[in-house]
Order: C-alpha cells, then structure tokens, then sequence
C-alpha cells in the first residue's frame, strides 16, 4: 500500500493554493506570457487533488501503485507547475524558466522533458483520450490506482471528448475521475456564447457517467467529490464526471470573468496588484 | 499486379500479431470496428482480454493507446491508412511528441485496393508520418517480410512507428533463408555487370512486386534492370541508396503512394544532399486522386504495374539512345 499523505485542514488547504494563486502570478509575469484565467480557475481544485486526494505523490517521491493525473486542458499548466514545485518534485526557482528555452516547464504539458505531467497536451480534446488508455492499462493489471484528468469546458466543445466520454462507461472505468472546470470562458468569448454546451450534467449523465455537481472553489466540496468518486470505485462500474462550478482568473478581481485575462501574463504593477490582493484575502 | 497471388500483408500481420502476442504479454490491440478488414481480429478471438474494440471513433483510439503505452502496455492499434492520418493531430501530439510506444497499423495501402475508391485509401501516409519526430515508418514487400518487420517493431523498435499493409495479396519475393536486415534495403535483382546506360529500381510494398516482374519481363528481352526493395521508409538507408546510385545512370521509384513525400522523396533527398547527380525518376500517384476500379487496371493507370515499369524502363533506354 502507498503511504497516505498527511491529513490537511480545510483552511490548511485553502492557504496553500493562495500561496500557489501567487506563484502563478510570479511565473507568468516572468515569462511574459502564458495563461492565468484558467490556471486561477483550476488551483483550488488541483491542491486539493494532489495534497489531499491523490495517493503515492507526497514528499517529492513517486510510489509504484501511485494515482496518476492528466491535464488535458494544458494552458492551465502553470497551476500544475506550482504544485510540482510545492510538493517537492520540481525546484520552486525552476517557476522561472517557464517557457524560456531549454526549460523542462514548456508552455504546455510535454512528458518527454517533464515525464510527471504523464501527457503532452495542449491541443485541446486529447488528454482525456490518454487517461482513459491509462486508467485501462492499471485496471488490467490489477492495481488500485486511479486516474484523474482534467478538462476545460470551452475543451468539450472537441468531438474527441465525447469519443471517450461515450468509450469509458463502456470499459467500466471506474477507477477514471474526470473534473470539469466550467469557467465560462474561453479566447473568443464565454463559453456559451461560443457554442452552447449545456445541459452538460446531463450530457455526462447520458452517457453513462456518475455526475457531482460542486463549487470549484469550496474546498471542502471539492474534497468529499473526490473522497464520492473513491469509494465508488469499486461499488460502482461508472466513471465520474465532477462538474466543477468555477471563476476564470479567481483570486483576483481584476481578472476574474474577465476573458481578456485567458491567455496575457501581467505586468510588473498588474502582478504586484494581484499578489497583495491574494495575500489580504488569505490573510482575511 | 503480379501473377502469383500469396498473401496480404494485413493477413500476414494479423497472424504474425496473434502468434506474437502468446509470448509477449505486454501487447494488446485496438481496433475501430474494422477489426475483420485489419486482420486484428485474428489477436481478438485469441485473446479477447487484450483486445478493445474502439468504435468508429480513431481519435479516441489513438489517444487510448498512447495511456495504455504509458503504462507499460505496447498497443498495436488499426484501421485504414486514410483514417489514422485522418486523426493527424492526435498522432501528432497524444503519439508522437509524447514519444508513446505505439504502433500504429494502417491498412489498405494505395490505389491498389481497388473498388472502393479514393476516400479508403492511403495514399498520403507515408508522407505524413515521415514528418512526425521520432515516428518510423514501415512497409513490407510480402508476408514474410511484414513478419520480419513484426518481430523487430516487437522485439527491437522503441518509440512510435508506423506500419504500412495492403489489402491485396502479393506474392512471395523474401528469398528463403535470407537474413532481414533492420532498416536496409534489400536486393532482389542484380545489376548487369556489362557497361552501357544502367537503370536501378527502388520500390517498396506492393510494388516491389511488380518491379520484380517487370525485370524479369525486361531480362527476357536482353535489358537489365536491378531491383531492390525499400522496407523502411524512415529511418531511410541512404547509405545503400548512395552505392545503387554510384553505380546507376539512372533511378526508377516505384510505389502506390503519391510521389509526394514517399519513397521518391526519400531517395531525392538522399541524392540531392550527397551531391549524388544519377537521374532520378518517380513513379506513383502523380499529384492526384484514386478512383474506383479493379486494382491491376489502377496500376495500369498510374504507370506502377509490371508492363507499365517495364514499358518505362524501354522508353528511358531509348531516349538515352537518342542523346
């Protein structure tokens, strides 16, 4: 069995992700590019995920039986760099290189340089195609282990997603738990004036998934749908969809649902704005 | 088409998959509801628990084998040339870039599968695969070689690789007892030894057969023509080309694919960066589309049968004649 990590308070939780909201700012601002809207959407869920749900990840050490994750919407990297870097599996100075020549931290998730991220992504609609192969392969041969992948919601708008969401119940893969992180935003505009996706619950549900409907941003519902998805694993044949209720560029006021915040870096000001504004509302 | 009718390479595949997969566990297989056409169903009804039936739904299969390839599984996945190449990015980034150990099996090679027409054959595959980083590319002339290249995609290749079949049989050419040689290219007609204006032929899958015929058709007549056979188009032996081209006037390329970033267009490369000047002329799909029709008069048509090469090879020597 892999080493449980050390139980983490609610506020314990919330205080690292204000923490890692500020490191994503720092990066971005020193590659001079990148994307903070979706990273911002994603971090409360990505720290509860790896400092709380994910077996086999803690102290800088991967365990064989361990939990995997895939970050099919690959802009939002910059969230899952800083939780590398928290956790111990990437030096926090390293943030720096981002996207700068050379660098593991591409702009995008790339395995090769980074075998951590476990896919290369960023062309959108993928990813979840390669959890699923993953979550295939584990249960074969017999492991535990599960498989988490997340997806932006401009990101199902790709024929490929509904490829896998229709091939994964099918395959009974419960032991694959995907998050959603419904944002509302994506470059050219709120997602559903792009291009409709809702009754997404329902769309999920149809095809064969266990839907929970949560708030992105509460720790402690983020929490008990992932602790739901666990103790169905062997319960239940389904995979889970978590349709995560969240706000593009949360933390900071200037930028959340805000989608001219998708894909620019701050500024030098802009990101000494969002560092003291991140800082009181934690401290708050 | 060549007279003797053997085997197809995606029937020699199936079975070399099969008879694969008892001593290598790690392999499994997935196929997009074209598992009777692929031969893949040869593996499925072998080993129904390592075999995942896809659906019409290639991106999703593709993606699905890069995950079972990360976690120590080696995928075989099948369909039609078309329509992997159809899925181009998720080969590009799923596969390729992410360096997953995947083979990936394209079937119904070219205009040579006939009736059914341009939408089910690849014939830009071989094309677009080259392009892709760390991706090999692989197509055999006959059924022992497609088991040759089997083992060593098995045994020996890291990596993503691309492994091009025919829906037609094609007859026998690997010599009894000979050696495979990974990545080189391979003799099956010698060279005149006589002085005179000398023409080498390159040709690789389905083809080569034809050009093997076409020589003989040609030695009956007096005139030589040297045969080899490519199968692997990348990594590309420019080491053995450059010999052939040393001792030739002139290079014939024969393949059912366009002359566009196949088999011509590796050997023009080589060529041209060696500085090596033999002429060099490409036979295959002109810049064009297939059609529907029997596969031999496809052939006929786009100039790569047996009769058409050899009706080539004559044309050549005359207007060499002239000059």
């Amino acid at each position: 069995m892999v080493e449980c990590v050390p139980i983490m308070t609610d506020q314990e939780l919330a205080s690292v992700a204000a923490e890692l909201r500020i490191w994503i700012i720092e990066m971005l601002t020193e590659a001079k590019s990148g994307h903070p809207g979706g990273s911002l959407s994603a971090i409360d869920i990505l720290t509860v995920l790896w400092f709380a749900e994910m077996k086999g990840v803690s102290g800088g050490k991967l365990a064989s039986d361990r939990d995997h994750f895939v970050l099919s919407k690959g802009h939002g990297v910059p969230a899952l760099y800083a939780v590398l870097a928290k956790l111990g599996f990437i030096r926090p100075e390293e943030l720096k290189t981002l996207r700068k020549i050379g660098s593991r931290l591409q702009g995008h998730p790339d395995r090769v340089r980074l075998p951590i991220v476990e896919a290369s992504t960023g062309s959108l609609g993928q990813g979840l195609s390669v959890a699923q192969g993953m979550a295939m392969g584990l249960k074969m041969e017999g492991k535990s282990s599960r498989v988490y992948c997340l997806v932006g919601d401009g990101e199902v708008q790709e024929g490929q997603i509904w490829e896998a969401a229709m091939s994964a119940p099918k395959f009974q893969l419960s032991n694959l738990c995907v998050i959603l992180d419904q944002n509302n935003g994506q470059i050219d505009g709120h997602v559903n004036e792009v291009m409709p996706i809702e009754p997404i619950a329902n769309k999920w549900e149809a095809f064969g998934w266990n839907v929970i409907d949560i708030n992105g941003h509460k720790i402690s519902e983020i929490k008990s749908a992932f602790e739901k998805s666990r103790a169905a694993q062997n319960s239940s044949k389904k995979p889970t969809l978590i349709l995560a209720r969240t706000v593009k560029g949360k933390g900071v006021s200037f930028m959340e649902n805000n989608i001219g915040w998708h894909g620019v870096a701050p500024k030098a000001d802009e990101c000494a704005r969002a560092i003291d504004e991140i800082r009181k509302a934690s401290r708050g | 088409m060549a007279s003797v009718a053997a085997k197809a390479t995606r029937q020699a595949f199936g079975e070399a998959l099969a008879k694969l997969g008892e001593k290598h566990p790690e392999i499994v297989v997935l196929d997009a509801d074209l598992a009777k056409s692929t031969k893949s169903e040869i593996f499925a009804k072998k080993f129904p628990n390592r075999f995942f039936e896809m659906g019409i739904a290639e991106a999703n299969m593709i993606g699905t084998a890069a995950g079972l390839a990360f976690t120590g599984k080696l995928p075989f996945l099948c369909s039609f040339g078309c329509f992997l190449t159809g899925r181009y990015d998720t080969i590009r980034l799923s596969v390729a870039y992410a360096q997953a150990n995947v083979r990936l099996v394209g079937t119904h090679a070219g205009v040579g599968i006939g009736d059914d027409g341009h939408s089910q054959m690849g014939l830009e595959d071989i094309a677009l695969m080259r392009a892709l980083p760390t991706m090999g590319v692989f197509q055999p002339m006959d059924a022992l070689e497609t088991e040759h290249i089997m083992n060593y995609l098995v045994k020996e290749w890291k990596g993503p690789a691309y492994l091009r079949l025919t829906r037609q049989n094609v007859p026998d050419l690997f010599p009894a007892g000979a050696k495979f040689e990974p990545l080189k290219l391979m003799n099956l007609r010698k060279p005149a030894h006589k002085g005179g204006f000398k023409i080498a032929c390159i040709a690789t899958g389905a083809t080569t057969a034809e050009a093997v015929q076409a020589s003989d058709q040609l030695a009956s007549q007096g005139v030589a023509l040297s045969v080899w056979n490519a199968h692997s188009l990348k990594p590309f032996d420019s080491e053995t080309t450059l010999k052939i081209a040393a001792d030739a006037n002139l290079i014939l390329t024969v393949e059912d694919h366009t002359v566009i970033g196949g088999l011509g267009t590796c050997v023009a490369e080589t060529l041209a960066e060696a500085g090596q000047k033999t002429q060099l002329v490409k036979l295959g799909v002109q810049d064009t589309f297939g059609e529907s029709g029997e596969g031999f008069e496809l052939y006929e048509k786009h100039g790569i049968s047996a009769a058409e090469i050899a009706k080539k090879v004559n044309q050549l020597l005359r207007s060499e004649g002239k000059n």
